[in-house]
């Protein structure tokens, strides 16, 4: 159906310099059922399409689900009217900025595969909630299988076709387990685990057979202590790296961000233009990555919203910070090389600078060794709070699942498990790496930045990571 | 869309007449005409115009329900369409399914309908005052702009139609040293004289934010919470903690306070108030949204139910949205005059806005955020410095609990600037707060 646009954007008529025309289409299903009873599904059809011109090097855009040849023309239009009704007190000469002229056609994993019924995915998830014990200590169990499809054409006047199709899965599992005080959860999977893909998705992740797991982890932080304030080593499993990676690297290094753009929502950042290239983010066993070409993890694609062509690209090698998460628009304003990650959450919103992938790369060390390492420490996994200030260095993180660590050895559970610190310093103390046999790929569809506000989906992969001296502690009680 | 109401209830009567026996519907239509330009050093970074539009069918057959939201265009013929196709796809989905003991439905033949005719100003002209009010200064926010429609029909004849043309300009203006003040103006007339008065309000400020700054160890400080920080606090609380789903699975940070284990202070009144607020008076579940007290003198005394709730947790539904979270938040004015604030708080921190909070022990309502924007230094009820970003980590227990000392006279109407998705309509009215301790620990 996306075939008619090609006429209907080769038929526009404006005085633009560039024009773009970037149509989406996303379709997505949602089904949940909690404490073993079905949730009415719901579904999702949007379709819409955003015309942006630059004139004179000033650049504005128009948004319509309006989708008719005149529907397309009016948006258009307006986008025309409002580049020149700000000229005057426009920020940014785009004049400069070479227009796209690739074409591409990149697509999910596994699209050609079938995708099951709603049917059959209520039927699954009802067998895997049939799999949490009756436990009275057990309050609330949820578990749900969303999928999302994004197909999205982008075109523009300077001759750039490209295409996307892509298949998003989030299976997630949540036990609440209460003993009449105290109550605590536990998950599995979901939105901050999501990846690329359709049925495989489920297999990759071991979603069958978790929820007993879940609910018996639940249940063993309902017994465990707190955990003990303190200052400690501190291992973090992937599924907290994520969380890690992406509020005190990622967010820092949005070139927006420093550009002061965010500054009156997201914020801004505790990196300056001047520290690319010569500042020592970490320790030298911190590498990081933006790699747009692992299949399965959630913002992997061949071209960012803008049109740009996207590659793998080292941000911080051995510890020093070497580039930016900065788009085209980003890199001609400061100066400075960045990657292909100006990102827009769908039809309606403008493209900005977003984290898509961004990875730390896999050490030398197995899980084994990690935990043989430390005389006494904390593990921590999943993470369940997040909170950092607007610079994006101090923080503090919460997990739903603690284990204490002595003499090299995994010991008790622990409940609550919390860690501060100063991302200027915290990945400075980066003290073992894991292999690539804990490397494991997660992101979230739930990345909030940018005025009007977007959501988008970003995507992390990690190895379990070892740091010293964390003030970790625990809960109230 | 001007005749944007005509081509909603044309919508409405399509669905009806493509009906089968034995089927309800019900349909929750959002639109919205956006003007957004965003700023940066008081000029504009970005500009854009969006029109959209969604419905949100629902049908009803056999003790089954399955939703679908559809991107509406405005074509009426076209929409048409896109609803009758969504119909059908929903009876395929119905049939999957099996009869959902938890459905109940609001089968009253209710009408609202709220219209604000009001004139919003050209952007031509509010660039132009913003241009001239920020001359020389370091400006960054966004501008929006333009009406919200909301509508609401049913095949048991209820109808609701909310109309509103407002603004919001939400906006900061920052220091050399990178100390900022946050302010806002928003409404549906655009009074160039109250911009101006609001706007030198943040100048003003920000010659304080000059002073060196005050850097503080972590430990507990008295504070004053302006309504903005306020906001921010209750903000989080609101996600969840009204929730009668999330109060009956002990997923609520208020499930002490009901329980009767911990207190929140005898001055704390909160409301979930549907007169004055932006938000249409009534929601997608199928009706009309009341007023429900949820702390009167401390105590909880309500909670926030959806229909789906009421029938699970056997209680009476109270217009709650699937989230159960507040949308008009008004919390009782306290007896401390606004001119007052400093003198009372005496040695302290003045906490302009707060940011980023989350829960870092849900089950006993602590949490953590940060200091953001305008939160200073005082010594003997005088202003000292700005304060560097401080974390503070407490329990809701003891900030709105033994540690809060007064609430002010003066209460802020503060309109939600959120444009997630589309322009929300979330409001609060609230005082600032002066509390004896708060713990700061980074």
């Amino acid at each position: 159906m996306f075939e008619c646009f090609r006429q209907r954007f080769a038929a526009l008529k404006t005085r633009a310099d560039v024009h773009s025309l970037r149509i989406v289409r996303q379709r997505s299903e949602q089904a949940m059922v909690r404490r073993g009873v079905a949730e009415p599904p719901t579904l999702g059809m949007d379709m819409g399409a955003m015309l942006s011109v630059r004139v004179a090097g000033v650049e504005a855009y128009a948004a319509t689900a309006d989708l008719s040849p005149a529907g397309l023309q009016r948006a258009l239009d307006k986008a025309e009217e409002l580049a020149r009704q700000i000229a005057r007190y426009a920020l940014v000469d785009q004049s400069r900025l070479a227009a796209p002229h690739s074409s591409a056609d990149y697509r999910s994993p596994g699209l050609e595969q079938p995708f099951p019924s709603l049917a059959e995915r209520l039927e699954l998830l009802a067998e895997e909630s049939a799999r949490i014990p009756a436990d009275p200590r057990l309050v609330n169990w949820n578990l749900y299988l969303d999928s999302q499809r994004h197909e999205q054409l982008y075109l523009n006047s300077a001759g750039a076709e490209q295409w996307q199709d892509l298949r998003f899965t989030y299976p997630g599992i949540s036990v609440t387990a209460f003993d009449g005080s105290d109550s605590q959860t536990r998950s599995f999977g979901g939105y901050g685990s999501g990846q690329q893909g359709g049925t495989e998705v489920l297999q990759r992740l071991g979603f069958g057979g978790a929820a007993a797991r879940v609910a018996d982890e639940a249940l063993q932080l309902l017994m465990a202590p707190n955990t003990p304030s303190e200052i400690t080593d501190l291992l973090l499993m992937p599924d907290q790296m994520m969380l890690q990676i992406h509020e005190s690297i990622g967010h820092p290094l949005e070139l927006d961000r420093i550009l002061g753009d965010e500054r009156n929502y997201a914020g801004t950042s505790f990196i300056e233009l001047s520290d690319f290239g010569r500042y020592q983010y970490g320790s030298p066993l911190l590498n990081i990555s933006f790699d747009p070409g692992i299949p399965e993890e959630l913002a992997s694609y061949s071209h960012d919203d803008d049109g740009q062509p996207a590659r793998k690209e080292i941000l911080i090698k051995d510890g020093k910070l070497l580039r930016p998460l900065g788009g085209a628009l980003s890199q001609q304003r400061s100066g400075l090389p960045g990657v292909a990650n100006s990102r827009a959450s769908s039809w309606n919103r403008a493209p900005i600078d977003r984290m898509a992938n961004l990875n730390l790369e896999p050490g030398d060390q197995s899980l084994a060794q990690l935990i043989g390492g430390i005389e006494r420490g904390v593990l921590m996994s999943t993470n369940r709070s997040w909170s950092i200030d607007d610079a994006r260095n101090k923080f503090q993180f919460g997990c739903e699942w603690g284990r204490l660590i002595e003499d090299g050895e995994l010991r008790g559970v622990v409940k609550n498990p919390n860690y501060r610190g100063i991302s200027a310093q915290f990945w400075r103390n980066l003290a073992a790496v894991g292999d690539a046999r804990t490397f494991e790929v997660h992101g979230t569809p739930y990345c909030g930045k940018g005025e009007p506000n977007q959501v988008v989906r970003v995507g992390h992969a990690s190895p379990a990571c070892v740091f010293r001296q964390v003030e970790v502690f625990g809960g109230v009680q | 869309m001007a005749d944007a109401e005509s081509r909603f209830t044309a919508l409405a009567e399509s669905l009806k007449a493509n009906l089968q026996a034995g089927e309800d519907f019900s349909l929750w239509y959002s639109a919205e005409e956006s003007e957004f330009i965003r700023f940066n050093r008081a000029q504009v970074r970005q500009a854009g115009h969006v029109t959209q539009g969604s419905g949100r069918l629902r049908l009803i057959r056999d003790d089954r329900s399955a939703e679908i939201a559809i991107a509406l265009s405005g074509d009426l013929d076209s929409d048409r369409q896109h609803l009758a196709e969504g119909l059908v796809q929903l009876r395929l989905v119905i049939c999957q399914l099996q009869p959902d003991p938890y459905l109940q439905l609001e089968r009253s033949a209710w009408h609202r309908r709220s219209v604000d005719e009001a004139a919003l100003p050209d952007s031509a002209s509010v660039l132009a005052g913003i241009n001239e009010a920020a001359n020389g200064l370091d400006l960054v926010g966004i501008y929006a702009a333009g009406p919200l429609y909301r509508g609401f029909a049913n095949s048991f004849g209820a109808y609701g139609w909310h109309t509103a043309h407002c603004f919001n300009f939400d906006w900061s203006l920052f220091h050399a040293n990178h100390q900022a003040v946050k302010a806002d103006y928003a409404g549906a007339r655009w009074d160039a004289d109250e911009f101006a008065n609001r706007f030198d309000n943040a100048r003003r400020q920000l010659e304080y934010l000059g002073r060196p700054v005050r850097h503080l160890h972590p430990g507990d400080y008295r504070a004053y919470l302006a309504p903005a920080a306020l906001d921010e606090v209750l903000g989080m609380l609101s996600w969840t903690g009204f929730s009668a789903r999330a109060l009956a699975n002990k997923e609520s940070p208020l499930q002490r306070l009901q329980d009767g284990s911990a207190h929140l202070s005898p001055l704390l009144n909160l409301d979930e108030q549907v007169a004055g607020a932006l938000a249409p008076a009534f929601g997608p579940e199928g009706a009309p949204r009341s007023d429900v007290p949820l702390v009167r003198d401390g105590k909880l005394t309500g909670q926030l139910v959806y229909p789906r709730s009421a029938r699970e947790y056997g209680l009476q539904a109270n217009c709650a949205d699937a989230n159960e979270a507040t949308q008009s938040l008004v919390m009782g004015a306290g007896t401390l005059p606004l001119d007052n604030v400093l003198e009372r708080l005496g040695n302290g921190l003045y906490i302009g806005n707060l940011w980023y909070l989350n829960w870092s022990d849900l089950p006993a309502a602590r949490m953590t955020g940060m200091t953001r924007f305008a939160t200073f230094w005082v010594e003997d009820g005088q202003i000292q410095a700005p304060v560097d970003t401080m974390r503070f980590d407490d329990s809701l227990f003891n900030l709105l609990g033994d540690q809060l000392e007064e609430l002010t006279q003066e209460r802020q109407l503060r309109l939600s600037s959120s444009t997630y998705g589309e322009r929300q309509t979330w409001s609060a009215l609230l005082p600032g707060a002066l509390v004896g301790k708060l713990k700061l620990t980074l």
